[in-house]
């Protein structure tokens, strides 16, 4: 994007942590767990193997969610230790402002519409 | 032309969009042109604007921009304390049946611009272009992570400066106050182009902040000079850390929902209408959870420059260094917790409403354990009452009052009572005027040697600050009381007589304020006057601790000619005391970026997009945009990206400073 202040060579102390190197074979495992974690969703969903649509939506979360972990780990290099760290701190700051911000307005809002929507009778607040 | 192809080229602006029937904004236009005009002839006829577009406008250098975004906010200041004064002289005058001076449709527009102006246009600028000097010299670093991105942030919050101010004249602003809730935003109540104004400005300034956000963040990653471990960071520096990160993480929320707003007012979607399944609610929602960080994204530096101040003045080491950073990090994770408490009478109940409550609360504990810091650092010290010092300590008498009736307003059921009141409107302006206006002018005082070369003058630094502090208590008390008493914000005529008294008070305050500010732009004059008497040789006018002083005033392009190497928390004290000798030898050529025009180009297409957008002129909206692309994509091909300052030039420089430090013993 533009001229890195590093190309200086005035600080030359970033290179402990470094960054974390993938190779073919990553790549590879990592394409395979996706479309793999990919394809059983769309089954689940084309056969009706489980019996009720909750529990399918429920698993095709539980899907996403580790879907999500494969494209940080064999995408994203995701570690402990690349960056000394910095990638782990970064990443687990940011899920915890996506859990609160997520929770948080799921709770706020399921009050919200159970107290002032008007097809509602006013039952008293919880 | 027909009609219609004037509605193609023009979109909905016409001769009837210019507000030639409001005196008071014809009269601004005549003032504002006949300035603009002597001032742009003045620079044409001084031949001004090759060294503007050279050394300024171009430049990537952090401190110049830190530079430009200071003088940004002290000018939209101007602005927005002109809202102020009109809106305290409608309510002083609008009683026993008076309508005041300002009809319902320019008086809404008033409220929303101030807010609008004051928070996006004044407080960030402020404390981003503190940010952007201070702290690449506080790391002892040469420039920040990504120079050219740090122009083009700076001048994409012109860009919606550009079209908040441009809406005074052109057409019309938001009537629906600082935060345009729908319904009143939707395109149902608000039909005309105010909204449209508000979505653009915010949207083309948040590009910028969110950018320079990553950037600061990393900056103090990246490029902290070696010794300088995370617990060896200056305090304003760590601060500075933690409103970058809550920027980047909360930035996108407003963007997101604004964008959510404009589709509902542009291709008729109801994310936030009444019917068809949308939700006002969720905009409040999620506006909040932008809008919370926020206030903390503002004051956090400032208390990083308190914390400078008071031990640079006091002496001593800064009590406490640990327990500071973790109350910094503590409120950057609390500041998330507490959204709620800005809508707890919409009807979430009494399990969120106390939830929230007691969130907000302990917030109050870190910033309580802040100022007993502060307070234990001015302890036993040997106290100089200068002007950075006499700002911090108004700012801990007036931010604890602020800080009080926060804790009271978080009680839900008195926020039952209180809500929408101007004792709200006196609550805020207590903490954000207390804490960030104070602080940036604490820091201003502070830093401004460094930037120039030369202290501020006392005496009229003084001036403002005591009619600062004066007209604040005056224009806020009576709010408090008048909040208490039920008075609802916003409001444009009154009908109790017995109220009136307050408002004069109010307005009295406001004055004053008026010649706080009057008088600070008086003391930059007459400093610039006696620049030679004030002049700071030393590069350290205050004896201060961390490394932005050891450098000379002002700062070489390049900072410092070799990294320092940092074995303590003052690392300047620290190297004063051991008697740190400047190195006279051995200089090399330095790497450094250059200056590129794409930021300014490219800032000047977005502002233009916005433009067209609010007046539904797609074609130049949709030019503007292809022109983006194509000057964003032209701009990787430049590589000449970077120089070498030679040997010869550094040799110079710090040769020049060797014959300072050399007159000044």
């Amino acid at each position: 994007m533009s001229t890195d202040i590093h190309a200086a060579g005035a600080h030359d102390h970033h290179h402990e942590g470094g960054h974390a190197h993938s190779t073919f074979s990553g790549y590879m495992l990592g394409f395979v767990l996706s479309v793999v974690l990919t394809a059983i969703p769309f089954w689940l969903v084309m056969s009706g193997a489980l019996p009720s649509k909750q529990i399918t939506a429920l698993v095709i979360m539980a899907f996403a969610i580790v879907q999500i972990v494969v494209h940080m780990v064999y995408f994203l290099h995701m570690n402990t230790t690349s960056e000394n760290g910095w990638t782990m701190m970064a990443l687990i700051f940011t899920i915890v402002m996506v859990v609160i911000a997520l929770s948080g307005s799921l709770w706020v809002m399921s009050h919200l519409n159970s107290n002032m929507m008007p097809m509602h009778q006013m039952s008293g607040m919880k | 032309m027909s009609p219609d192809l004037l509605k193609l080229i023009f979109g909905r602006l016409g001769l009837e969009s210019l507000p030639l029937h409001e005196p008071i904004v014809v009269g601004t236009f005549v003032v504002v042109a006949l300035g603009g005009a002597a001032l742009l002839g003045g620079l044409t006829y001084f031949r001004l604007w090759g060294y503007l577009w050279r050394e300024w406008f171009t430049t990537v250098d952090h401190k110049r921009i830190g530079i430009m975004y200071m003088i940004l906010g002290i000018v939209m200041l101007l602005r927005g304390f002109a809202d102020a004064l009109m809106m305290r002289g409608q309510q002083m005058l609008a009683f026993n049946g008076s309508e005041g001076y300002l009809n319902a449709h320019h008086y809404d527009q008033i409220f929303t611009a101030h807010g609008v102006i004051m928070i996006f246009f004044v407080a960030m600028p402020l404390v981003t272009g503190l940010m952007n000097y201070v702290v690449p010299l506080q790391i002892g670093a040469r420039d920040v992570s990504f120079p050219f991105l740090n122009n083009f942030s700076f001048w994409m919050t012109v860009g919606g400066a550009v079209l908040v101010m441009a809406s005074l004249f052109i057409g019309e602003f938001a009537r629906t106050g600082w935060l345009a809730y729908p319904p009143l935003s939707n395109i149902g109540y608000s039909p005309d182009v105010g909204v449209d104004y508000y979505i653009w400005a915010l949207q083309v300034a948040g590009v910028g902040t969110t950018l320079s956000g990553i950037n600061l963040i990393c900056t103090i990653v990246k490029l902290r000079c070696p010794g300088m471990t995370m617990m060896k960071m200056p305090v304003f520096t760590w601060t500075s850390l933690c409103t970058n990160v809550l920027i980047v993480a909360s930035f996108p929320v407003l963007t997101v929902v604004l964008a959510l707003l404009s589709l509902d007012r542009y291709v008729g979607t109801n994310f936030f209408t009444n019917d068809f399944g949308g939700s006002p609610m969720m905009y409040v929602n999620l506006i909040w959870i932008w809008g919370h960080p926020e206030v903390y994204i503002l004051v956090l530096p400032a208390f990083g420059i308190f914390s400078e101040v008071t031990s640079t003045f006091s002496g001593k080491r800064l009590f406490g260094y640990t327990s500071m950073v973790y109350a910094t990090v503590v409120i950057t994770i609390l500041s998330y917790l507490v959204w709620l408490h800005h809508f707890f009478t919409m009807g979430s109940g009494a399990s969120v409403n106390s939830f929230f409550g007691i969130t907000t609360m302990i917030i109050s504990i870190p910033t309580g354990a802040k100022m007993f810091n502060w307070l234990f650092t001015m302890y036993r010290g040997r106290i100089r009452y200068e002007l950075p010092m006499m700002w911090t300590i108004a700012f801990m008498l007036t931010f604890v009052i602020g800080g009080m009736t926060g804790v009271l307003l978080a009680v839900p059921p008195a926020d039952f009572v209180l809500h929408n009141s101007l004792f709200l409107i006196a609550h805020f302006h207590n903490v954000i005027i207390g804490g960030v206006v104070f602080g940036a002018f604490a820091g201003i005082n502070y830093w401004f040697p460094k930037a120039f070369g030369f202290k501020l003058d006392p005496f009229w630094g003084k001036m403002s600050f005591w009619f600062w502090v004066t007209g604040f208590y005056l224009a806020f008390m009576p709010l408090y009381v008048l909040g208490l008493m039920g008075v609802t914000r916003r409001l444009r005529v009154f009908d109790d007589p017995s109220l009136q008294i307050w408002f004069v008070i109010a307005a009295i305050g406001a004055v004053f304020v008026f010649i706080g500010i009057l008088a600070m732009l008086m003391q930059f004059a007459v400093s610039l006057l006696k620049r030679e008497q004030l002049k700071d040789v030393t590069g350290d006018p205050w004896d201060a601790r961390t490394l932005e002083w050891a450098t000379s005033s002002p700062p070489p392009d390049y900072n410092f000619a070799f990294t320092p190497v940092v074995h303590d928390n003052d690392a300047w004290w620290d190297m004063k005391r051991r008697g740190y000798q400047r190195p006279l030898t051995g200089f090399k050529p330095i790497h450094m970026p250059s200056s590129t025009g794409t930021g300014i180009i490219l800032a000047g297409f977005a502002t233009a997009m916005g433009f067209a957008l609010v007046w539904y002129m797609w074609w130049l909206a949709a030019l503007s945009f292809i022109a983006m692309l194509a000057v964003g994509i032209g701009h990787t091909f430049n590589y000449h990206r970077d120089f070498d300052i030679p040997a010869d030039d550094v040799i110079r420089t710090e040769d020049a400073r060797t014959k300072l430090l050399a007159g000044a013993k």
